[in-house]
């Protein structure tokens, strides 16, 4: 079978993965490169494609500071807390100042956004989580990417960046394939936009049968955020935590889901209770606590006032006591129960 | 729970290998019918539920441990931005469920950014995004800023 080569060139920003990452980095890039050539290379159909192919429920984090509900400062707080300290606080707090008029912009696109009747505020499912009719939000942002790029190639894998031949340590395009013909592109390109996924079905699980290795996550997730990037020469930072979403039997969520409404808990191999272990030191914050209490005003955003005070308060003590099983105390080494 | 293909519905034409993000709807060379090559890389996603004019595709439940005989069945509406869901139980029960997928006629609510102003040359050099600040809908002050929230975060990785 004669496979061709195909070659793609002066291309002035490739976007690799059209996924809800990829295809708003198109969007952008457009805005602020009008007349430059946008080129979307896609694994799967850009329509349905990623890890919001089939829509999504909420949107995951909204800051609402308009309503005076957090601020990005807040985000940074919660993420460090959730992810004991091992965080990048100044690219939490760049995300979390933006994506408040990225959810607007959704809006302004026709995403249904559930709303309360009484306030006008968006429809909350927890502090960062907003209720939305999200069948449709792949196709919505597709859309919007489509409209942007030059031109989009659907289901190429790409799987190589290509490196500068005159200039070292910069990236001057990228290869893949076509999973469906077989034929190799070869995109030649000033800058590389990688926006692809992530890996899932690292860990084998311990089911069997149909039920084996089904994950909350995409499947299709092949690890090319990875791949690439490290083929490249990328350093890799934010590896400690990694997020294996087990899906529990008859729901469709993942094990996170038992936490927010089952209120359960987890613990590390020691047996420890690691989250409310480590709680009261992960509350102190790496800026000076001064400065940010004279930002949170404790009027607007009540439970700010109830997070910041200390351990012993009675918001912790709630949390705790939902969190114990009967006849345990707290910290009391359990057996493992496995996850 | 992956994908199944009623064959004397289906008629070939192909929108669900169109869509399939997993890449695993494919066309039988002989039965000319759909069907799902690799169910254990199924998703689930629906995808190819949702993009079948014939409603040819359904969903079952994963045959080691759920119980058959139930029922999803979906008809998505760009035209009236609607999405209808119909799932019935193996006893019977019903549930019908109607959804908004848009608040705008579909296709029509996404500018092209190629058309809109260019951006000027102090706004090439803030630190908003585009429509920033209008869109943050912020009636007092526009992007938070470390300065203005008094804080210094911790740069890169510093453990």
């Amino acid at each position: 079978m004669a496979y061709q080569t195909i070659v793609e060139d002066n291309i002035d920003i490739l976007v690799v993965g059209a996924g809800l990452g990829g295809t708003g980095a198109a969007w952008e890039a457009r805005f602020w490169g009008q007349d430059k050539k946008i080129v979307i290379a896609e694994k799967a159909n850009i329509d349905r494609s990623g890890a919001v192919a089939q829509g999504l429920y909420a949107i995951n984090c909204y800051m609402g500071t308009r309503w005076g509900e957090n601020n990005p400062e807040d985000h940074v707080r919660y993420a460090r807390i959730d992810l004991m300290g091992l965080v990048r606080e100044d690219l939490l707090f760049d995300m979390a100042r933006h994506v408040d008029s990225t959810v607007h912009q959704f809006e302004e696109w026709g995403l249904p956004i559930m709303k309360d009747p009484k306030t006008g505020h968006y429809m909350r499912e927890g502090r960062w989580q907003i209720m939305i009719h999200g069948e449709s939000y792949k196709p919505i942002v597709a859309e919007a990417a489509k409209k942007s790029a030059d031109k989009v190639f659907n289901r190429i894998c790409v799987t190589h960046l290509l490196m500068d031949e005159s200039r070292p340590n910069r990236v001057a395009g990228a290869v893949g394939f076509n999973v469906r013909t077989g034929n190799y592109h070869v995109f030649k390109s000033k800058t590389v936009i990688c926006g692809a996924g992530g890996a899932s079905n690292i860990f084998k699980p311990r089911s069997t049968g149909e039920g084996a290795g089904r994950t909350w996550y995409a499947p299709w997730s092949s690890a090319s955020a990875y791949g690439l990037m490290i083929n490249a020469g990328a350093k890799m930072t934010q590896m400690e935590n990694r997020i294996v979403l087990a899906r529990f039997k008859d729901g469709y969520g993942p094990v996170g889901a038992y936490f927010l409404h089952l209120k359960t808990y987890t613990q590390n191999a020691l047996g420890e209770e690691y989250e409310s272990k480590w709680f009261p030191a992960l509350q102190v914050p790496s800026a000076s606590t001064s400065a940010r209490a004279t930002t949170t005003s404790s009027s607007r955003r009540p439970w700010c006032a109830a997070r910041a005070a200390p351990p012993t308060s009675s918001s912790r003590a709630r949390r705790a006591k939902g969190r114990a099983a009967p006849g345990t105390r707290p910290g009391h080494p359990r057996p493992h129960t496995g996850s | 729970m992956p994908t199944f293909v009623y064959m004397t519905r289906c008629d070939g034409c192909g929108h669900c290998v169109d869509i399939c993000p997993s890449d695993i709807m494919h066309i039988d060379p002989t039965y000319r019918r759909a069907y799902n090559i690799e169910p254990n890389m199924c998703w689930e996603c629906y995808s190819c539920v949702k993009a079948c004019p014939q409603h040819a595709i359904d969903v079952r439940g994963y045959a080691d441990f759920a119980p058959l005989g139930h029922s999803v069945r979906v008809d998505r509406d760009e035209r009236k931005g609607t999405i209808a869901w119909r799932i019935k139980f193996r006893d019977g029960t019903e549930k019908n469920f109607l959804s908004p997928i848009t608040t705008k006629p579909w296709g029509t609510a996404i500018p092209k950014l190629a058309e809109v102003p260019a951006p000027s040359e102090e706004i090439r050099n803030s630190q908003l995004l585009y429509n920033e600040p209008k869109w943050i809908r912020m009636d007092e002050g526009g992007l938070r800023t470390l300065k203005d929230a008094g804080l210094t975060l911790k740069q890169g990785v510093y453990y």
